[in-house]
């Protein structure tokens, strides 16, 4: 599909949204918040820094600049090969699911700014079917890799996920290889991703893209694991100590690179994005690599800085 | 290979058998699972040990342990060397401890991989062969990266320039079989199941009600002649009459000749070519419910056979 395409597919979808915030009571602390107070905190406790599910366009609108995002591929929807049924038919399973979310699926891929770093983000939403990946998630996160490695912008991914979505069956599993191939197209095109793991990333996603980021953050509390913790008490007998997969615990086993809140992440994500852009990400969409990038350019300013900097020396120091 | 020659026609009338499969009432579903998980059906080192005049196996992932539940390393398959990775199951109680029922962990999975980049350095084709009722379910594996070590093993199989193979021969289930499943060739025994979860996992989480395995079963449709109509495999590999576990020899035999095939035709197409398409054979799969129609449209063989 042609980039112009994309487009026209994108802006078809620009109208801004109103996310409606719920009031509520935190499970950890008993405190009580407004809906008002919720949203303007991110949907964090402000007394004990609990973490609440976010969905994934008010995710958007926390990561991204006033005047929002423009959603991608937002007319994809499910369908059922296996006309599977468990105690529901899976057709009826996802018309619920579309009925009380008010999403198509349970992704949402945009373009926007996160601290006036260009990117495109993929964001999953949990209250989308326990934001189960099958070939839709799969298709949306392959077409967004695709999407971002022709513009040259860095990749977002806030994961959240139950895992495969059993009700497509083999084929749902089959979505963990497209969304690993797929994060290569960004490697070509030489712009970072960054993965964001929200409370619950575990089976499928997990030991699929969601572990593959250059860079991985993880929300407090975030459980994160290929089996969960149910699932490896009744098939080992093992007991588990609390805070078992939880992203604290994450960091310390050297699987995330770091904790960070909410309140925090967009500027965390501005930070990195920041950090490793590259010269001609501004301008040409080259994809020369940095280190050339460096040698050319240093070549000038070495020369203009002999007598500061010992001859031959390409190390820059004061760079 | 003159000495298999007799098998060259057998095949030919059980890949007959395996036509008409498709067409066949899927009312035993259940039995399939069975078969796939049967005691006496061949694994993985059985089929090595037949297939490679010589076998060299590797230990070892060289960061932390060795894991027994998957064997990795190369052999010489028709007077050419192959790196042969598989997961392992034992057939006696000791074994299947030692084996761990074929689960493997993130040793396994990096074990794995460690041959693959030798494999890929030497420019030896890569043979997988999937056996696993899924990855470990263990605090030790999630703390040693069991995901990443998955989500790492599909990325280097995608990303081999070598020829490669991968086959289910028993047991595949869920992201510890697609960890060994991502491959130029897909291949799928007769009698072997390929799922996203087993049946008894599906049974617990879908279900919430251990016991309904069968329904589940039911429900997947997990049989080669649907991975197959789904395009998850390309070919079925036929067994012998009454299943694998009746004649391991044959069932080598038969599997022998299909990777012998699959290899010398992979091995005639430029690597950049393989790659590309390794790369298309995995982004097709997964239909999309479109009303526009021309979106990617991704879709099997044929419509997927209803319920």
């Amino acid at each position: 599909m042609s980039v112009d395409r994309l487009r026209q597919l994108a802006h078809r979808d620009a109208r801004p949204r109103k996310i409606k915030a719920d009031a509520g009571t935190c499970p950890k602390c008993d405190s009580h918040y407004s809906a008002d107070e919720m949203q303007r905190n991110l949907r964090v406790c402000p007394a004990c820094g609990h973490h609440f599910p976010v969905t994934a366009r008010e995710r958007m609108e926390q990561l991204g600049e006033p005047g929002g995002y423009v959603e991608l591929w937002p007319e994809l929807r499910a369908a059922d090969p296996l006309q599977f049924t468990d105690l529901k038919p899976y057709a009826e399973r996802i018309a619920d699911a579309e009925k009380s979310t008010g999403m198509g699926e349970a992704i949402v891929c945009a373009e926007l700014e996160v601290r006036h770093q260009p990117a495109v983000a993929a964001v999953m939403d949990f209250t989308f079917m326990g934001c189960s990946m099958g070939a839709v998630v799969g298709e949306k996160f392959a077409r967004a890799c695709d999407y971002a490695a022709q513009k040259g912008l860095p990749l977002i991914v806030v994961a959240a996920s139950g895992g495969a979505r059993m009700q497509e069956g083999t084929l749902a599993l089959m979505q963990m290889a497209k969304t690993v191939i797929a994060l290569d197209a960004l490697a070509e095109a030489r712009v970072p991703v960054v993965v964001v793991l929200a409370h619950p990333t575990t089976g499928g996603v997990w030991a699929s893209f969601a572990s593959l980021g250059d860079v991985t953050y993880a929300e407090p509390g975030a459980l994160i694991a290929f089996s969960g913790p149910r699932v490896i008490e009744e098939t080992t007998r093992e007991v588990l100590p609390e805070d078992f997969g939880r992203a604290e615990a994450q960091l310390r086993n050297g699987q995330v690179d770091d904790v960070v809140d909410r309140r925090e992440l967009a500027e965390r994500i501005g930070k990195v994005l920041h950090i490793l852009r590259r010269p001609e990400m501004e301008g040409n969409g080259s994809t020369a690599s940095p280190a050339l990038q460096w040698a050319q350019g240093g070549a000038q300013k070495v020369k203009s800085m002999v007598g500061r900097i010992r001859p031959g020396s390409t190390d820059g120091e004061d760079a | 290979m003159s000495d298999r020659k007799s098998g060259g026609r057998f095949v030919r009338k059980v890949a007959d058998k395996v036509r008409r499969t498709p067409e066949a009432p899927e009312d035993d579903l259940w039995e399939s699972v069975q078969l796939a998980r049967h005691a006496e059906r061949p694994y993985t080192l059985d089929y090595i040990n037949r297939l490679c005049s010589e076998f060299e196996e590797m230990h070892g992932d060289r960061l932390y342990g060795d894991d027994a539940a998957l064997v990795a390393g190369f052999g010489r398959f028709h007077d050419r060397p192959v790196a042969f990775i598989g997961q392992q199951k034992g057939r006696d109680t000791n074994e299947r401890t030692y084996r761990n029922f074929g689960m493997a962990g993130p040793e396994g999975y990096r074990k794995a991989m460690r041959v693959m980049e030798i494999a890929n350095r030497l420019g030896i084709p890569v043979v997988t062969l999937i056996d696993t009722p899924g990855a470990f379910p263990g605090a030790s594996a999630e703390e040693r990266g069991q995901g990443g070590a998955i989500s790492r093993s599909i990325q280097m199989m995608w990303r081999l320039d070598v020829p490669t193979v991968a086959v289910v021969i028993g047991e595949g289930s869920s992201g510890g079989a697609l960890g060994l499943g991502v491959a130029d060739r897909v291949l799928m025994l007769e009698n072997s199941t390929y799922s996203v979860i087993s049946p008894e996992g599906a049974s617990a989480i879908l279900w919430r009600d251990a016991s309904k395995a069968r329904q589940a079963a039911q429900a997947f449709k997990p049989t080669a002649a649907n991975c197959y109509r789904w395009g998850v495999v390309d070919a079925v590999v036929p067994e012998p009459e009454g299943g694998a576990h009746t004649d391991h020899e044959q069932a080598a035999e038969i599997l022998d000749q299909y990777l012998y095939r699959a290899l010398t035709e992979l091995s005639s197409i430029p690597a950049a070519d393989r790659r590309r398409a390794r790369r298309e054979r995995f982004r097709k799969l997964g239909p999309l419910r479109d009303p526009e129609g021309g979106m990617g449209m991704a879709a099997g063989r044929e419509t997927p056979p209803p319920g």
